[in-house]
């Protein structure tokens, strides 16, 4: 008598699947290509960082509830630390959304990295918004008095109200941090799946002195040496 | 107005913004020194050279 | 080409099968959150960060007496801003709208306010031992709409000729009368019925304190909705005094700053800019019209892989060749002589 054999469950095809787009060699590299070598490439992690540490002075603001800022100095301190990181934040992706256009990173299969990234962009900017009102104080009555209106022309303020403190607190200490947190897990898993964008080949436009145009294209190939995998994205 | 927090700070930014006029632009100097860093920034990391070039180019 | 052509874009990436090098991504995290939380802390102990005491009706109606009253006064005969504002408050006006576009309208009111309830008549109920103001009130609420708002638009029409001439910095009307030393405001206004005693009373419950109280409790004990204070202050004229000074106002480009002189949200430069030019800056629709050249924006730059010409920007205007200089260098010099 045959036993037919066990369809494999889900949990073991999530596995394979995982492992499958990203080994753990992948997953944390421990070389780059020979291209990743500018310092416009820190801006990236340098983006992570902020948020880590918006993250972190947003958790003890968030420990002591929100008015502990406005009595003590060292609540004072840490909502510093947290409006500082915000801007620092902000600063980063924007240098590093620059870098990123002008190298087209979108290149070779890396829309959805770009994507991801823009998207994380756009939801931080209302991720700011509600922590900008939920600080109770006059900035906070200012702004939620006046973005109620573009919000409710177009409808959005029908459920997402910024004079509503309890609501905003919420938006903003838990979903945003999440969406936010998550999109960034997404364009970072996404950017070690398809490594970080080759430059551009260098064609014709750059022959050197006394070369023809149709001499091979430098660039493609790189330094000659080591190779990587197949597919040769496992940075 | 001032809580303690913000006495302690080197520099006391609690005064009326310095804003620049030009045209119909209005923007804070605080809001300018940040945008220009910004470029500043952004300039010197593609020009500035990243360090370990050696160690790229004489991998075998 | 067709269209569709046009649109995929010639990529002629390759997969890299050049070299590596050495490069810690671990160290590199660890090192950034280092570099950015000292960052942080020093901007912390150089500027600190701004917090700006809140407004409150109390101090409203105490520092700007007359202000408080001529606010309250269209709040009772339902014309100030929040009372014709229509969706998510009320039905006394349709909102903004882009062409065929009515979303404000469409989304209804979810948050229903009848000013001259909810910020008049239900607050001035709660003040106990005034038989006077009781009566008004009684009275008020008895007569017909229509008399009603003929004894609203008595009593505003001098509050009303008052505020502009404070504004154009000319001689205040002598019906209305502000005592410096008591914040009582006068207003000459026959044929104003109760409302003269309403206002009144609304002013003393305002000073007290008792107003921010009650327009927040008014529904339950907890509360964290500060929607009502908020819009009844907004239909005054603190707040916006006080943003002006900060630079705050939207003609100011207030969006993109911060009280005091700190950064603001730099990030908000292009939101706030249409403001100030046509036609948004003179439209009654200019933020819904706003938010749908933003919302297009924003839908293209997510989009830029797929836009011909921008996509092509980075390979005509070649920064990467400053960014890649080493590559191209080292990749020149490995090169074969032709």
């Amino acid at each position: 008598m045959s036993v037919a054999p066990a369809k494999p469950s889900w949990t073991a095809r999530t596995r394979e699947a995982a492992v499958a787009a990203l080994p753990p060699e992948k997953l944390l590299p421990d070389s780059q290509p020979t291209y990743v070598a500018s310092w416009i490439y820190i801006f990236g992690v340098a983006s992570i960082a902020s948020l880590m540490v918006i993250i972190g002075s947003g958790v003890i603001l968030s420990l002591k509830g929100p008015a502990w800022w406005h009595d003590t100095s060292i609540g004072h301190f840490f909502n510093s630390i947290h409006l500082w990181a915000v801007e620092l934040f902000f600063f980063a992706m924007v240098v590093h959304l620059w870098g990123k256009y002008w190298m087209a990173a979108w290149r070779g299969g890396r829309t959805r990295v770009w994507i991801t990234g823009a998207v994380t962009f756009l939801v931080a900017v209302p991720t700011a918004l509600t922590g900008y009102v939920s600080q109770q104080n006059f900035d906070a009555q200012w702004i939620a008095t006046q973005a109620k209106d573009g919000l409710n022309s177009v409808g959005v303020g029908a459920f997402f109200n910024v004079t509503n403190f309890g609501q905003m607190y919420s938006y903003h200490v838990l979903l945003l941090p999440v969406a936010v947190s998550a999109l960034v897990v997404a364009h970072v898993l996404l950017v070690r799946r398809h490594g970080v964008v080759p430059p551009f080949p260098l064609a014709a436009e750059w022959p050197r002195a006394g070369e023809s145009e149709n001499a091979k294209t430098p660039g493609l190939t790189g330094v000659e040496g080591v190779s990587s995998d197949a597919d040769g994205a496992s940075s | 107005m001032i809580s303690a927090g913000v006495l302690g700070a080197v520099f006391n930014l609690n005064h009326s913004a310095h804003v620049v006029h030009w045209h119909f632009f209005q923007m804070s100097v605080a809001n300018i020194v940040l945008i220009v860093c910004m470029l500043l920034v952004f300039a010197l990391a593609i020009l500035l050279p990243f360090p370990g070039s050696r160690r790229r180019a004489g991998r075998p | 080409m067709s269209l569709v052509g046009r649109l995929r874009s010639h990529d002629d990436t390759q997969s890299w099968q050049g070299g590596y090098a050495p490069y810690d991504l671990v160290k590199e995290l660890v090192i950034a959150v280092g570099v950015i939380t000292l960052l942080a802390v020093l901007f912390t102990v150089l500027f600190s960060s701004p917090d700006d005491k809140p407004s409150t009706i109390a101090q409203w109606s105490r520092e700007m007496p007359a202000n408080f009253v001529t606010a309250a006064a269209k709040e009772l005969s339902g014309t100030s801003a929040t009372a014709e504002y229509g969706p998510p408050y009320n039905h006394n006006g349709e909102g903004q709208h882009a062409a065929f576009l009515y979303p404000q309208k469409w989304l209804g009111v979810s948050h229903p306010i009848n000013t001259s309830n909810d910020f008049v008549i239900g607050p001035l109920k709660t003040v106990p031992d005034d038989p006077s103001l009781h009566s008004a009130l009684a009275q008020y609420q008895s007569a017909p709409e229509k008399t009603q708002k003929a004894w609203g638009e008595a009593y505003a029409k001098p509050l009303e000729e008052y505020e502009t001439a404070l504004e154009e910095k000319k001689a205040p009307p002598k019906t209305v009368s502000v005592d410096s030393s008591t914040g009582v405001v006068s207003v000459q206004a026959p044929g104003a019925g109760p409302v003269p005693i309403m206002m009144s009373g609304l002013l003393d419950l305002a000073k007290s304190g008792g107003l921010d109280g009650t327009l927040l409790t008014s529904r339950q004990f907890f509360q964290t909705d500060y929607t009502k204070p908020l819009l009844f202050m907004s239909d005054g004229g603190l707040l916006a005094e006080r943003a002006e000074a900060q630079h705050l106002l939207g003609s100011q480009w207030g969006m993109m700053n911060e009280t005091g002189s700190y950064p603001g949200q730099a990030w908000l430069w292009l939101y706030t800019l249409w403001y100030q030019v046509e036609p948004f800056k003179a439209s009654a629709n200019a933020d819904i019209l706003v938010m749908l050249v933003m919302g297009v924006l924003s839908l293209a730059f997510i989009c830029i892989p797929f836009i011909p010409g921008i996509r092509s920007l980075p390979r005509r205007i070649p920064i990467h060749r400053l960014i890649w200089r080493e590559h191209y260098r080292s990749a020149g010099e490995s090169q074969p002589d032709a």
